[in-house]
């Protein structure tokens, strides 16, 4: 196979990763707040069942998740749906994602001073404008280290929808790779996750340098 | 003059666990009085700051902002008045913390204005208007545009006392306010709450500075145990010859 058509193809696979990988972030950064608000819930069920969630989610591989999700269907109505295979996928890395962003957060929410709590509440701040305008985007600064780590992670993960049979950049390189019977496609898929998270760091640490203004 | 009393706490009781930390606690500030609270460090004198402040809640007595309660006790059991009772209550007053707890991804501006916009709805415009004249009172003009990390102490507690002052509050509260600070920077806080004083601002004042509060106070109150020990002008105060007050204000000077 000549250099340009695996090319061609590898770049097809590229874009199945890049879907998953934006549309995983898209869902899991929103959804994992959700869950840290759960996870520090006054209501002990509550927090208990979020903790129990966040366990099997960081306990299992995602591997096993993704093939879970995949035939929950199944299981649950008796019957497959058409077309569920890349929502099955995108729904599994969600709320894996989710439940390690929801610590991630946790952690930024639980390091905040209790002083900024009290001068909110003492200008007469009600709780949603106390978090969203004063402790949220301290937040955000002080997690974004973790959140990059994470990110970059899911890039490599994407990978893993091979189980379900989709066909994102790693499959594809196993594929070529199979039937040249060479290493090649498999060193330039690699060298494929290393740009793209050589992009991911780059814009990450624009973020960072965007929130350097304060300390 | 009953409409003169801006604050009036009756036998507030504090406990923590075991501890009672505020016992039997009452006092009465009239407009334009500025009264310091003194006593070693544990005999209550912060947390009946936190507990006026509504920070922290009392376990027994009344606490009464002009006319409206902020809470009572009625057989026994403490009852906080609503919500909206609350946020006009909060209005009413304004606090210095210790450690400033200015909000560090804001401008300098920012802090001061976005309660007054967002708490109350004052248009930004005006609110603006007002920091700017504040921070030019405090000595501030051109920090606008700064943020706090940029600002060294003396001039982070000024602005956390400009963000007070923006809400007009009746009657403001000061939390050691020097604290936090290095002895050098100490003075031109002391000297923006002198001022206050002399514009007949109504202030609580927990301090460490004897002096300060000698000279500034139209009373002063001895904390120890969370009960106030003694309470009169500062001249009573440092002739009253208390034994557990002198042996207090003993221990400061060596």
């Amino acid at each position: 196979m000549s250099l340009g058509v695996m090319l061609k193809q590898l770049s097809e696979g590229l874009i199945v990763s890049v879907e998953i990988f934006s549309l995983t972030l898209l869902f899991s950064l929103p959804l994992g707040l959700i869950v840290a608000f759960g996870r520090m819930s006054k209501f002990k069920i509550i927090r208990f069942l979020i903790t129990f969630y966040i366990s099997v989610m960081r306990g299992t591989p995602l591997m096993l998740q993704l093939i879970v999700v995949y035939f929950a269907p199944y299981y649950v109505f008796g019957r497959t749906i058409n077309g569920f295979r890349f929502p099955a996928i995108i729904i599994a890395f969600s709320i894996n994602y989710a439940a390690y962003f929801a610590e991630i957060y946790r952690g930024g929410i639980e390091s905040m001073p209790r002083g900024q709590y009290e001068a909110a509440e003492v200008l007469g701040f009600n709780r949603f404008q106390t978090f969203f305008k004063i402790i949220f985007p301290q937040v955000i600064k002080r997690i974004l280290p973790s959140v990059t780590n994470e990110t970059i992670t899911l890039v490599k993960d994407t990978s893993l929808a091979f189980v379900l049979a989709e066909v994102e950049m790693f499959t594809m390189a196993k594929q070529i790779a199979a039937k040249d019977a060479s290493i090649m496609p498999l060193m330039v898929a690699g060298l494929f996750y290393f740009v793209f998270n050589a992009i991911v760091a780059f814009v990450m640490d624009r973020f960072e340098k965007k929130l350097s203004y304060y300390r | 003059m009953e409409n003169d009393i801006l604050l009036e706490i009756k036998n507030m009781r504090k406990v923590f666990g075991d501890l009672e930390v505020l016992k039997d606690i009452s006092l009465s500030v009239r407009r334009g009085e500025v009264i310091s609270i003194i006593g070693p460090s544990g005999s209550g004198k912060s947390t009946l700051l936190r507990c006026a402040t509504l920070l922290e809640k009392m376990d027994g007595g009344s606490l009464k902002y002009l006319d409206t309660y902020a809470a009572t006790t009625v057989d026994g059991k403490v009852r906080y008045a609503g919500r909206r009772e609350l946020k006009k209550i909060r209005n009413y007053f304004g606090l210095v913390f210790q450690n400033f707890n200015l909000f560090p991804h804001y401008s300098v501006l920012k802090n001061i204005t976005d309660a007054p916009v967002h708490t109350e709805g004052v248009p930004e415009k005006e609110a603006v208007e007002t920091a700017r004249k504040l921070l030019a009172d405090l000595g501030l003009a051109g920090k606008e545009k700064a943020y706090p990390c940029e600002l060294s102490g003396g001039q982070q507690q000024r602005v956390s006392i400009a963000r007070a002052l923006a809400k007009s509050p009746e009657v403001l509260f000061f939390d050691e306010p020097t604290s936090a600070l290095d002895p050098e920077l100490t003075g031109e806080v002391l000297r923006v709450i002198r001022r206050l004083a002399d514009q007949k601002m109504t202030m609580i004042i927990v301090t460490h500075e004897m002096q300060f509060a000698r000279e500034v106070s139209d009373r002063i109150l001895f904390m120890e145990n969370g009960v106030i020990e003694v309470e009169g002008t500062p001249d009573e105060l440092f002739s009253s010859g208390h034994g557990r007050l002198n042996e207090f204000l003993g221990r400061l000077k060596e």
